[in-house]
């Protein structure tokens, strides 16, 4: 993620303003690659390593919560230039001040459960 | 060891970061970070003040290894596998477009302009990073995913719900970037 500069604000910024194949070959390639390992884990019938078979539960299709939430985080994901997986890297890579942003998002994930059950599906 | 230092194109990382779909779910779990943030509140005993938070943390602990493992991973990518004299790989639009916003330093991974600890306390600052911090916790939990657990894991296993988020992703990400960006950065 380092070395492909996925976790930069910079490239997250280019990926929004379509100025860059980059970002979106890196989705693009990534989800082909859990493609076709998914579809071979299924086809090879794999076990995991406590022993039981591989399988890819569905989760339930909830469209308003989906969209609704992923709007929201996606404002947030062009803010800071960082999907929670890169707030971690970034603090490693010598971004300290990603650990005020990780603890606003715990925050947010805090606010989010206690109102949960008031929410719309 | 040139290529290891040089930055990586999109066809290096991209199904590097596929293959962790099919590693997690051999470990027996699935790839999604943002679930840990709920990990994060459960031990730290938010499970006092709502029920949401309660819950064994046994199954929480390949993600909390995961995350222990991105913060690593990043330290030995920046230290020991970067160039020193960094300059980022951005389009020249892009540049341009960046520039307007009061950034002219595009060394390393991030403006320095505005990852540092006093624009973080200044008014613009805490708007762009502490309201953009809550709402990818708030936003990923109510989702149910981030671009790891929905975009990645999610639409590798063809599930419905990820493709509606990963739009929902894009929109809010496209909402930002074009209207909230320049009215917060541009000076």
């Amino acid at each position: 993620m380092v070395k492909s500069e996925a976790v930069s604000w910079f490239r997250i910024y280019e990926m929004f303003s379509f100025q860059s194949f980059h970002m979106y070959g890196i989705i693009g390639s990534a989800v082909c690659t859990g493609l076709v390992s998914t579809f071979l884990l299924k086809k090879l019938n794999a076990h995991n390593i406590e022993g039981t078979k591989i399988g890819f539960n569905p989760i339930p299709f909830k469209f308003k919560s989906a969209l609704v939430g992923g709007l929201i985080f996606g404002i947030g994901w062009a803010m800071t230039g960082a999907c929670p997986g890169p707030l971690f890297v970034n603090v490693g890579a010598g971004y300290p001040v990603m650990l005020v942003i990780i603890a606003f998002a715990l925050f947010g994930a805090f606010v989010h459960g206690i109102l949960s059950s008031k929410l719309p599906k | 060891m040139e290529f290891i230092l040089e930055p990586w194109p999109w066809y290096v990382t991209g199904p590097l970061i596929g293959l962790v779909v099919p590693l997690m779910a051999w470990l027996g779990t699935s790839f999604g970070v943002s679930s840990n943030l709920d990990g994060i509140c459960n031990l730290a005993g938010a499970g006092k003040v709502s029920d949401y938070f309660k819950g064994d943390l046994k199954p929480r602990i390949p993600g909390f290894m995961f995350l222990i493992g991105a913060i690593t991973g990043g330290y030995i990518a920046s230290t020991f596998l970067s160039s020193d004299n960094y300059v980022i790989a951005i389009s020249d639009q892009t540049v341009l477009a960046i520039s307007n916003f009061g950034v002219s330093d595009f060394s390393g991974l991030q403006p320095s302009e505005i990852f540092n600890w006093s624009f973080l306390f200044s008014t613009k600052g805490a708007i762009l990073l502490c309201l953009g911090g809550f709402l990818i916790g708030f936003g990923t939990r109510y989702a149910g995913g981030c671009t790891s657990g929905h975009s990645i894991s999610g639409l590798s296993t063809l599930q419905p719900k990820s493709l509606i988020a990963t739009l929902g992703f894009f929109i809010g990400g496209l909402i930002s970037a074009h209207f909230i960006l320049p009215l917060i950065l541009t000076p």
